[in-house]
């Protein structure tokens, strides 16, 4: 579906600050692909690379990230690099942001916004019609209709933050890309969102890409898993043989350093610590 | 200091160079005058601008190049008189209603608001009946002060209340800092950028309304400004005559200097916005 | 050791009115909280969600918020207003010390972080000169991995998350507290320097005798590091005892809610089976159909 081939990513043009250093990649179709690392690791970075969102200073400095996409009306191939992929958002690719705030317009009500961002594809038929499709498609996401009638800020962050998600799937995206969806939320509400974002990925069969910092979120929903670690990556495979045998010395670290429900406690190891 | 002026937008510099011509031309030259241009007929009257007169004489004998540095000197005093109160009040004011809250900030919220209900000209005209149809400068001033310091204390109150929620202030409330020393250290470096600003057009503001006080001869005009030199120029026929340089001069300076102070200050404005965004 | 305990909370609450004064209506953010901590050094964790009151009851024990009604008591003596003998601010500032949850946002980006450190030190009478504050600040930084040295004239932005939570514990000891209260002090820190800060507070308590009330919402740290632990849920504790104890047999449904919610690296959610075996039966009935 994507394939990321020794890229090299990152910010300004006369003093380039490198952030995604030599990177190959091949993100696969029908698949829950996770990206781990931490705050300056790249991850994020390397996820807007592949989104084709360059409005940020972001630069290609070498390397090529390409897509292979099927038309929807034609079912012609379409190949492109990402710098291309800009006239595929809300179509073929979306998009789910950490902060659901800075995306949603706090002046209009969801149901516009979510109409307004629509491909021309899915805006067929009347707006009452559209409106009861969207309506029944939040339903099969627990979320009610009177959701479209709220301002942004009448909702939780979790319900607006589950909001997102469902627009992000109602287009039947063949690549849903999400950075650090469920960050900022409790747990409970956490679980909730990615169950719903493995369902919406096993109906559609598409690709998902998770960018998060917390192994738990990665050793729960995905399927393959890729460790980032200042630009590189460090380590890629199966999420399952990843946390059973972990190879790089990073990675061990990361995956020794969670705490558990069960177990070892620090009082047990205060005397090793002294 | 130095990547302040690396990283300043052109805006600024433009500003900082237009500002500094008039403050050369106003502070420094005054002192070079040959005779106190107020004088009438210490020059021969009606000249055209010539080496000895660059900018001419007035009909009442007065060098128009001198008058000018005179006006400058005098409305760039009283600019920066109104402006430097003004913000010094406003800042400090706004700053005790936002942090310390309670009837302090009722009872100075009451007069910000009450003040900036009020327009300045109209107050200004009136008072100018009230003391005989005359305003000298230093009434005028005061005046301004009254009525200018209300802006930058609201704006210095809203950040406060901001501030007071940040958890830096709540740190250095833990590490033993009296509420002063936390206005002065933690809570005035995030406004000095806009006070700055604040005060550059504070200075434009008492410029502009002291000569159109002058202007309509509501100053007491014992002193030059630009506003009374604009007003004498009108008032002896000098467009009728043809004296161009004499009402000119003083209206060409107000526009530049307005220019300089407004790129000033909406530089200095541009460049703390930016600062704020990068910490 | 049982000497006078160093917190009694008993009973408190805080409510918060929203809109008019005639039509506004009132939230309870805190409900009727008691709990004691001993004088043993320990770590006693409160654990809730978001919106749970956790950090309303963490900012009345630190007098930023003033309870509505119940009564705070540290070393046995009064810290509400109410009292005429309460506790007056600078020795309150000497028994009590806190850390804050974004590291980012614990310093002035205007000055060094240094300056803090001294400060704490001159005024909580700790140090009476520049020079004794020097020393009791490096040791103090010494005492979390750092020194003066590397801090020196630096600025937050010049270092990393974890840094500067450190530097914040280290600001927090200066005055030697009895009791330090931790609002999320990890949760903003990266996952491979967060256990290492966890486990410097069990140290700190071990070492230096200090107490810490850690305030957090992620049960598996509280478990990791905690004596106590108290579950938080709309304002009140639901559950609290030692954490063994606790998540091993959680007598709540809120407790077991907020276990089964966690993303374990031990054993994935049973709903996501579910999920995988309903969308497999349906891919193989579908690739079945075009087969035949």
């Amino acid at each position: 579906m994507i394939t990321i081939d020794n890229v090299t990513v990152g910010y300004g043009k006369a003093g380039f600050i490198t952030a995604v250093d030599n990177v190959s990649l091949t993100i696969n179709e029908n698949e829950i692909l996770g990206i781990a690392g931490e705050s300056g690791s790249g991850k994020s970075t390397l996820m807007r690379a592949v989104y084709g969102d360059f409005s940020t200073g972001l630069r290609i400095k070498s390397g090529t990230v390409t897509g292979h996409f099927t038309n929807a009306h034609n079912g012609q191939l379409i190949e492109e690099p990402s710098s291309e992929f800009k006239k595929l958002w809300w179509d073929q690719i979306t998009y789910i942001p950490q902060g659901s705030m800075s995306v949603l317009n706090p002046l209009m009500k969801v149901e516009k916004q979510v109409i307004d961002g629509l491909p021309k594809r899915e805006r067929r038929g009347s707006r009452a019609d559209l409106r009861r499709r969207i309506a029944e498609f939040l339903a099969g996401f627990g979320l009610e209709e009177n959701v479209l009638d709220a301002y942004p800020h009448q909702l939780s962050g979790g319900m607006r933050q589950r909001v997102l998600v469902a627009i992000a799937a109602f287009v039947n995206p063949r690549l849903i890309l999400a950075d650090e969806p469920t960050t900022a939320l409790d747990v409970v509400v956490q679980k909730k969102i990615l169950l719903m974002m493995v369902e919406i990925q096993r109906r559609l069969r598409n690709t998902l890409v998770l960018v998060s910092h917390d192994m738990g979120v990665h050793y729960q929903i995905t399927d393959r898993l890729v460790i980032m670690y200042k630009g590189k990556i460090v380590e890629s495979g199966p999420t399952a043989e990843i946390f059973a045998n972990p190879q790089h010395d990073y990675t061990k670290n990361l995956i020794a350093s969670l705490p558990r429900l069960h177990g070892r406690r620090s009082a047990d190891v205060a005397g090793e610590l002294a | 200091m130095r990547s302040f002026f690396i990283h300043a937008p052109f805006r600024l510099y433009l500003g900082i160079f237009l500002v500094a011509v008039f403050v050369l031309l106003g502070a420094i030259l005054p002192w070079f005058a040959p005779s106190d241009p107020l004088v009438w007929y210490t020059a021969p009257r009606n000249q055209n601008p010539s080496a000895a007169h660059w900018l001419g004489t007035t009909s009442l004998g007065q060098d128009v190049f001198w008058l000018l540095t005179y006006a400058l000197r005098n409305s760039l005093m009283l600019g920066l008189v109104v402006g430097g109160l003004s913000t010094i009040i406003g800042v400090f004011l706004g700053l005790a209603a936002g942090y310390a809250g309670g009837w302090l900030d009722r009872v100075l919220s009451f007069f910000m608001d009450a003040l900036l209900c009020i327009p300045t000209l109209p107050i200004l005209i009136l008072m100018a009946a009230l003391f005989g149809g005359q305003l000298a400068l230093p009434i005028i001033g005061i005046i301004l002060v009254v009525f200018n310091w209300p802006y930058p204390a609201r704006q210095v109150r809203a950040v406060a209340l901001t501030m007071r929620e940040r958890e830096f202030i709540n740190v250095a409330w833990f590490s033993g800092e009296s509420s002063v020393r936390i206005l002065v250290r933690q809570i005035f470096p995030y406004i000095a950028g806009w006070s700055a600003a604040n005060f550059i057009n504070t200075v434009l503001v008492g410029i502009s309304t002291e000569s159109a006080v002058a202007v309509i001869g509501l100053s007491s005009a014992q002193q030059a400004t630009l506003g009374t030199m604009i007003y004498w120029a009108i008032n002896y026929q000098a467009l009728l005559a043809g004296k161009y340089v004499w009402v000119g001069s003083p209206v060409l300076s107000i526009v530049l200097l307005f220019i300089g102070l407004f790129l000033v200050s909406s530089g200095l404005a541009m460049k703390s916005s930016a600062r704020r965004m990068s910490v | 050791m049982s000497g006078t305990p160093i917190l009694e909370v008993d009973g408190i609450g805080r409510i918060y009115r929203k809109g008019g004064f005639f039509s506004g209506s009132a939230f309870t953010a805190v409900d009727n909280v008691s709990f004691t901590m001993s004088d043993t050094p320990q770590v006693f964790s409160i654990v809730g969600e978001s919106g749970s009151g956790k950090t309303t009851l963490a900012r009345m024990i630190l007098r930023l918020v003033e309870p509505s009604f119940g009564s705070i008591r540290l070393l046995g003596r009064p810290l509400t207003s109410r009292y005429k003998d309460r506790i007056d601010n600078l020795e309150f500032r000497r028994l009590v010390q806190p850390i804050f949850q974004n590291p980012f946002e614990a310093f002035s980006a205007y000055l060094p972080v240094e300056d803090y450190l001294r400060r704490t030190a001159i005024n909580l009478k700790v140090a009476s000169s520049d020079a004794e504050a020097s020393d009791v600040c490096d040791r103090a930084l010494r005492s979390v991995g750092l020194s003066l040295e590397r801090i020196r004239g630096k600025y937050i932005r010049q270092f990393s998350g974890g840094e500067l939570q450190r530097i914040s514990v280290a600001r927090a000891l200066i005055p030697r507290p009895k009791l330090i209260v931790a609002d999320e002090p990890v949760s903003m820190v990266d996952a491979s320097l967060r256990m290492s800060i966890v486990n410097l507070f069990r140290q700190i308590v071990e070492e230096q005798g200090v107490s810490f009330i850690y305030i957090t919402h992620d049960l598996s740290t509280a478990y990791y590091l905690s004596d106590q632990v108290s579950i938080m849920n709309r304002g009140r504790v639901v559950e609290s005892g030692v954490p063994t104890q606790i998540l091993d047999h959680p007598t709540q449904d809120y407790t077991r809610e907020l276990m089964a919610a966690i993303p374990t690296v031990d054993e994935r959610w049973s709903e996501l089976a579910a999920i995988d075996a309903q969308y497999r039966t349906q891919a193989s009935r579908s690739t079945g159909a075009t087969s035949t």
